[in-house]
Order: C-alpha cells, then sequence, then structure tokens
C-alpha cells in the first residue's frame, strides 16, 4: 500500500505503524461500501493505492434513486443559498489542503503538480459559487414578441446528471464539471477516475461535512466499460457529462450516445484541459439547464402595443 | 391568434345558437395566382436540376385526393452534390462574406416572402390540407418574420454570446415535417444562414411545394449558388443527409422515433444535433379561470392545424368542481366548428394531411374507446372525398390510457379532472414529453408557480399556440433539445 507523507513523528526509534483507509463511495450523504462486495486495486508506479469498491449495477440505481430524491428540493432552494452552499465546500476544501496534496502525490502527480491542483480546485469552487445567482440574469430573457404578451425565457435545471470524471486530474477535473452542474440546480452521480479514485473519496468526505444536502452529490468508484450501459439507458438520468477525449477507448463515447438516445438524453462530451482558466465559465452551467419560455397576455385598455 | 384572439375579452355566457348544418355561402380563396409546374426538380447549387435517378413522385391535395404535381426523389447521388454545394459555397463565400451583408440577404428573403405571400399561402393549403385562413394569418407572416429576425442578429452576434468568439459550424443538414412546411423551413434556414453557415434541406415528401417556391426566392433573391439547397423525397432522403460525412450540424423537427434514430446515428460523430420532437401538451384549467375565454383557448390548443401540431394541447386537466360546464361549454364551441375544404375562408379545421395520418388518428379513436374513455364528436358535414376528422373530445380517461399518453397528431382531446394543484401539476408531468403546456387561472401568483412546476420548454399561460421569432421554443426531455427563436436559437448554429 502506498505510504503517506509523515512529517513529524513522535518517536524516531519506535515508528508506529500507520492506520489504512478503508476506501468507501458516497450515496445519499451515507459511505456505503458497494452492495457487490466487489473491489480493484489501481496501482501507481507499481504500489497500489488501497481496495477501491468496484460499484455494481444495483449502487448506481441506489446512486440515481438518492440523486432524484434530492432533485427539486435542491434546485428549489433560492440561488443565493445554493451560493453559499458552494462557497462551505471550498472552506471545507481549504482545511483539507494538506490531505489534498499529499494524496496527489500518492496517485503520481509531483509536489509542484499536486500543490498547483488543489489550489486551482478550490478557486474553482469559489468561482462557481458565484455564479450560483448570477447565471440567470446573463442567460435570460425578456422577448420582445409582437402580440401583446408579456414573455420570457429563463434556465431551469436539467434534472438528474450522470458525470464520467476525468482520468487524470482526479480532484479539478472534478470538480470542473460538478461545479456548474449544481450551480445550475441538478444534483449529480459521478464515476471517479478509476486510475486514481482517493481525491474523490476525501473530496465526498469534504462535502459530507459540508452544508450540501445529502443526494446532491453521490460519488461512485468503478469501471467505466462496466456502468456504462447502464447509466446510458437509466430513464431517471437526464444529462450525461462525459470528460473524455470523444473517440479514445473503443469509442465509448459512441456507445454511451447510442443507448442514451433511447431516453433522449442530453450528452455532452468534454475533453479540455481543465487547468486554463478560460475553462470555468458559466456556458458549462448552461449545458446543463433548459431554456423555459413562458407567456402571458397584457392587458389592452389602457395601451395599444405589445408592452415590452 | 388563430380561432379566437386570446387577449380579446370573449364573453360567450349565452350558449351559441349556431345549427352546424345552417349552410354558409362558400368563400373559396382563388387558386389563380398560383401556377403549378406539372413536375419539380431538385434546387442545387442555385439551380434546378432533376434528379439522378429520374424519380418522381405525385403530391396530392388531402382535401380532394387529386394530383398536384410530380415532385422528383433525391438520390444519394443528389445528396453528395447538394452537400458539396454547400461546402463549396461555404468556403468560398458564406463565411467569407461580411456579416452584415449576410444580413441584407436575409432582408431580402423576409421581404420576397411578403410580396409573394398570397401564392405561399395557397400552395401551402393547397398540398398540406390546412385552412386557407391558417396557411395566411400564421404560417406564411410568421416565416418571413423569422427571417427578418434573424437577417438583424448577422452582424451582431458576439453581443449574444459574451467573452466567445461566435463562429459558423459549416454544412448544416435540415429535415422538416409537413405540418407546418414553410414556416419550419423558416425557423430552420433563417438561423442557420445569419450564423454563416450554409444549408441543404429535406422538406417531409408530401409538403415540397412551398419549399420548392422559397428556393425560387432565393435565386431571386441572389444568394450565391449553394447557399441553400433543397432536396426533395421521402424519409431515406433525410438519413443519408442526416448522415452524409460532409455535414457539419443536423437539425431535425418531426416525430420522436426518428428523433432517436438521428441521435443513435449520430453517435459515432462529434456533429452537433438538435431536435424538435413531438409532445402531449396539457392544459391546466382551473375553477377561477375565465371559463368562456379559457374553452376558446382549449379549442384553439387542439383543433389548429387540425391537431398536427406538435405543441398541441392534446389533454385538459380541468378542476373537478367545473369540470361539467367546461366539458359542455367545449362541445358547444366544437359544434360550431367549420370541417371542410380548405380553401374557404370561413373553414376551421381542414383536411386531415395524408390516408396515413388519418389511419393513425381512427385507430386512437378506436384505442381511446376500448380503453373505456367516452367520445364525443359534433355532427358536422364532412365533405365526400379527402381525409376528414370530426373535432374529437374523450371524457372519462384514465393516466395510463394511450390517448392520454401518446401523441396522436390529430383532432382528438382527452379529459381528465383533479382537485388538488399536486394533483394536476402530478397529472401533467407524468409524460416522457415535455414541449409544452397550458394554464387558466385569474390568479398570478397561481401562474407563477405552476410556470415554474410544469416541465416543459413553453408555457402558455391564459393562453395557447403563440409563435414569435423572438420567443425561444424547443422541449424538455423526449419532446427532444435545444431551442429555436430567439437569441437562444443562435447557438444551435454556432461554435467558439
Amino acid at each position: 500500500m502506498a505510504k503517506r507523507k509523515t512529517k513529524r513523528t513522535t518517536n524516531p526509534e519506535h515508528p508506529r505503524l500507520p492506520v489504512l483507509k478503508t476506501y468507501k463511495m458516497f450515496v445519499g450523504g451515507k459511505f456505503p461500501r458497494t452492495e457487490s462486495g466487489r473491489h480493484y486495486t489501481p496501482r501507481v508506479k507499481g504500489r497500489g493505492l488501497g481496495n477501491f469498491c468496484l460499484a455494481s449495477r444495483k449502487d448506481l440505481r441506489n446512486a440515481v434513486v438518492a440523486a432524484r430524491a434530492a432533485q427539486a428540493s435542491w434546485a428549489e432552494r433560492s440561488a443565493y443559498n445554493r451560493s453559499q452552499i458552494l462557497y462551505r465546500i471550498a472552506e471545507m476544501l481549504e482545511g483539507r489542503r494538506g490531505q489534498l496534496i499529499d494524496e496527489l502525490e500518492i496517485q503520481g502527480a509531483t509536489e509542484g503538480q499536486a500543490a498547483s491542483e488543489v489550489d486551482q480546485s478550490i478557486e474553482r469552487v469559489v468561482y462557481y459559487a458565484g455564479w450560483c445567482d448570477k447565471y440567470q440574469q446573463v442567460f435570460s430573457s425578456v422577448n420582445p414578441v409582437a402580440s401583446p404578451h408579456f414573455n420570457f425565457s429563463v434556465l431551469e435545471p436539467t434534472g438528474v446528471v450522470f458525470h464520467v470524471a476525468s482520468e487524470n486530474r482526479p480532484l479539478l477535473g472534478l470538480l470542473s464539471l460538478v461545479l456548474p452542474i449544481l450551480a445550475g440546480g441538478n444534483t449529480v452521480v459521478c464515476l471517479a477516475s478509476s486510475t486514481r479514485p482517493i481525491s474523490a473519496i476525501t473530496l465526498s468526505e469534504c462535502l459530507a461535512t459540508s452544508d450540501v444536502p445529502a443526494g446532491v452529490v453521490n460519488v461512485l468508484t468503478g469501471q467505466l466499460a462496466e456502468l456504462s450501459a447502464h447509466f446510458a439507458g437509466h430513464r431517471e438520468i437526464n444529462a450525461i457529462a462525459l470528460d473524455r477525449p470523444p473517440r479514445s477507448k473503443n469509442s465509448i463515447a459512441q456507445s454511451i450516445r447510442e443507448t442514451a438516445a433511447d431516453s433522449l438524453k442530453r450528452v455532452h462530451v468534454y475533453n479540455l484541459n481543465w487547468a486554463r482558466g478560460e475553462n470555468q465559465n458559466p456556458y458549462l452551467i448552461r449545458d446543463f439547464c433548459e431554456v423555459k419560455t413562458v407567456w402571458h397576455p397584457v392587458e389592452q385598455i389602457s395601451s395599444s402595443g405589445p408592452g415590452y | 391568434m388563430s380561432l379566437a384572439n386570446s387577449n380579446i375579452e370573449t364573453n360567450l355566457t349565452m350558449k351559441p345558437t349556431l345549427d352546424p348544418n345552417w349552410p354558409s355561402s362558400p368563400a373559396l380563396e382563388s387558386r389563380d395566382s398560383v401556377r403549378l409546374a406539372k413536375s419539380y426538380g431538385l434546387f442545387v447549387n442555385g439551380e434546378f436540376t432533376p434528379s439522378s435517378g429520374n424519380r418522381k413522385y405525385w403530391t396530392i391535395n388531402p382535401a380532394n385526393e387529386q394530383r398536384l404535381s410530380r415532385i422528383s426523389e433525391s438520390t444519394a447521388g443528389d445528396v453528395d452534390r447538394a452537400v458539396q454545394a454547400a461546402r463549396n459555397c461555404y468556403e468560398k463565400q458564406w463565411s467569407r462574406l461580411r456579416p452584415a451583408e449576410r444580413g441584407k440577404y436575409l432582408y431580402r428573403i423576409a421581404r420576397l416572402i411578403q410580396e409573394r405571400s398570397r401564392e405561399f399561402a395557397i400552395l401551402e393549403t393547397l398540398d398540406g390540407g390546412k385552412p386557407i385562413r391558417e396557411s395566411r394569418e400564421i404560417d406564411i407572416p410568421l416565416a418571413a418574420a423569422h427571417f427578418f429576425y434573424y437577417a438583424g442578429w448577422a452582424d451582431k452576434l458576439p453581443y449574444a454570446f459574451p467573452n466567445r468568439k461566435p463562429q459558423p459550424l459549416g454544412v448544416a443538414a435540415q429535415v422538416i415535417p409537413w405540418n407546418f412546411p414553410l414556416l419550419m423551413a423558416a425557423w430552420k434556414i433563417a438561423p442557420a444562414l445569419a450564423c454563416g453557415n450554409t444549408v441543404v434541406l429535406k422538406p417531409a415528401e408530401t409538403t415540397s411545394l412551398t419549399a420548392l417556391l422559397l428556393a425560387e426566392i432565393i435565386q431571386q433573391a441572389d444568394l450565391p449558388p449553394g447557399a441553400v439547397n433543397i432536396l426533395t423525397g421521402h424519409g431515406p432522403v433525410g438519413q443519408a443527409l442526416v448522415e452524409h460525412p460532409g455535414v457539419d450540424k443536423v437539425a431535425f423537427t418531426g416525430s420522436t422515433r426518428v428523433g432517436k434514430s438521428i441521435q443513435r446515428a449520430l453517435a459515432a460523430t462529434d456533429r452537433r444535433c438538435t431536435l424538435e420532437l413531438g409532445g402531449k401538451a396539457a392544459h391546466l384549467l382551473f375553477a377561477d379561470a375565465p371559463i368562456d375565454q379559457a374553452v376558446e383557448g382549449v379549442v384553439n390548443g387542439i383543433y389548429f392545424n387540425q391537431g398536427h401540431v406538435c405543441c398541441a394541447g392534446s389533454r385538459l386537466l380541468v378542476e373537478e368542481s367545473v369540470s361539467d360546464e367546461v366539458i359542455e361549454k367545449l362541445k358547444q364551441r366544437m359544434g360550431t366548428l367549420r370541417v371542410g375544404e380548405p380553401l374557404d375562408k370561413n373553414t376551421d379545421i381542414g383536411a386531415i394531411h395524408s390516408r396515413q395520418q388519418w389511419n393513425t388518428i381512427q385507430q386512437y379513436l378506436e384505442s381511446g374507446q376500448a380503453d373505456g374513455a367516452t367520445m364525443y364528436q359534433p355532427d358536422c358535414p364532412l365533405p365526400k372525398s379527402g381525409f376528414w376528422s370530426r373535432p374529437t373530445l374523450f371524457t372519462g380517461v384514465s393516466q395510463s390510457n394511450r390517448i392520454s399518453q401518446e401523441e396522436i397528431f390529430g383532432p382528438v382531446l382527452a379529459v381528465q379532472t383533479f382537485r388538488t394543484v399536486a394533483e394536476a401539476i402530478g397529472k401533467a408531468n407524468n409524460t416522457r414529453y415535455g414541449l409544452s403546456a397550458g394554464v387558466w387561472t385569474t390568479k398570478g401568483s397561481r401562474v407563477l408557480n405552476l410556470a415554474a412546476q410544469l416541465k416543459a420548454g413553453v408555457i402558455w399561460a391564459n393562453s395557447y399556440n403563440q409563435f414569435d421569432p423572438a420567443s425561444p421554443f424547443g422541449g424538455y426531455g423526449e419532446s427532444g433539445f435545444g431551442r429555436e427563436g430567439g437569441l437562444h436559437g443562435l447557438s444551435a448554429y454556432l461554435t467558439y
């Protein structure tokens, strides 16, 4: 098992035996192991990272049930409240900064890379926390129709999103899509990086102790190839965020899109360098929103024009 | 906008005394201003050309089953040719044109449609069966308005997408349905051209005539050859077009079944796609609504264009305390609707679009009765030839009946009742579709609550079936994705 960096020891002559961690998933605000009892051991430079849950179809379905149950009340919160809840995540991450850096190093990053990824991740949380109560004004409109109607368009969340997280940026990549998905009022089930799953689990622990309601974020660990047909076909999932080079891995994007067509899911494939500043933007929030347009007649007694 | 302008207060508390069999003098629109060719070719690279396969089929008038003209069936070679023409034009001319100039071409098209609107209206009614009043007052003016609206966007795109650099996608493949032939062509072509793309459009096989007249206008407007290409023919032509490797963008309006097959067919590509598909919209009618006005709106919502409307209000959820009154008034109002010759300016309900669609509607009428619902149709006379369906209302419908779950695409209304707001919302949202919904109440806070709770892309409150080029249109769930109209409609045709 991978060794953690020990900065201080109490007694150099008698090094203590570290306590190893059992890694669990994060579903409905709880930390279950997989119901299937299966595990896998990702390795970095030949060393195993630990025994991680190999999520089953049943685990996936449980996570979707949790995400669906949480969705309406998450969307109904005021934008200001969602903003504060997201900001609280940044506070939690700041406190775990050291641990998050250590774990990225264990998963293969250099010290510099790890520190930079963690810092950018925290900045990104603050960035999207600020968007929660602003994107609606940027993207909404009052539409100047010719007839005497008041007509406006607003964004609403698409619903439950399944997110296949970045393989290579286990923390920054995951947050770079989870945050806009949450900001827009959706709930999410994430499949963590399969080769570097530790950061997603530590992030889950931060979320569990933050103000994010149970079920709003759910994190599974496991294999994309094993789960893709199940989430692509699940009718309670409304959209898929696939963070993969579009045509890699025997065209997993293709098979996901094919199956997703049965329920007309919105499938977004991303292949962005999340370290770049321009790849944080409110257009990612809009990707997981639907435009709703509302018409209402305007009384035509004292005026004769259409109104707006 | 069609049967009654919803902003005009109506007060039909008295029972209408109009006898449905009361004869009216025919007020037929003259066909004189329309000259139909014996047959039509394809419009490729700015010219009308025969299909390479030389196969033709008849397009008929559904009101009398008479043959109108022969339409060319495109081949795979024609699809190649059209996509190539669109590509050439995109690379050499259209994408290099100054945006303001692109806009001026679109303004020209808008004006030419207005100038020739009479021809367009008559052709639309002859070929599709819709009442001339609707073609003249809705389809054609709205089509012109779409070109006029998007013309102005051509040189203003950076203002629509802050902090981005919008760029055209390339060649857009567009496949449209038969229910609003010219209007759907305008919805597709106008934003595509405004954003700097070129177009290959396939109209529905049964309604090619106005698309081909539009091609003539595009020639008259002197657009660069290849900017717009129009391929006629049946489903396989559309399939070959959307799957053609030279296409950068697919836009489809039509059935959910075909929409899914397109999404599946494009799975191996990163081609952009927008789908505007079916619906099963519900009206929610509350006891505090102005009942007469609401009845007028419900009638407009389902019987407009024979119910051949993706956003047709095909379900009525009415609050139990007023359901008897509402159903009685609906029946009275249905009794005054005139079904018949679409070219007659008195006609409210025209011809069912095709024998195939007529068969589909009959199957649903049988299914509704077999499931135990009670069917009502007014006793109105129907013409001898052609395809006709009386306006139909089902009561005693349950949530699981096919007539309350599946899109019929005909003049058939399924009525259910509710007691609480929560029940109404639950029933309205109990559908895979999510295109539109109607709300009838005088309570402002309830309008705004329901507008937020109903899972649909368009909410018509105390109104129904309103359309405007500035207003985004499109659905949730299995009604498709992407929006047409307004600033939102631009993003389907841009990359950044």
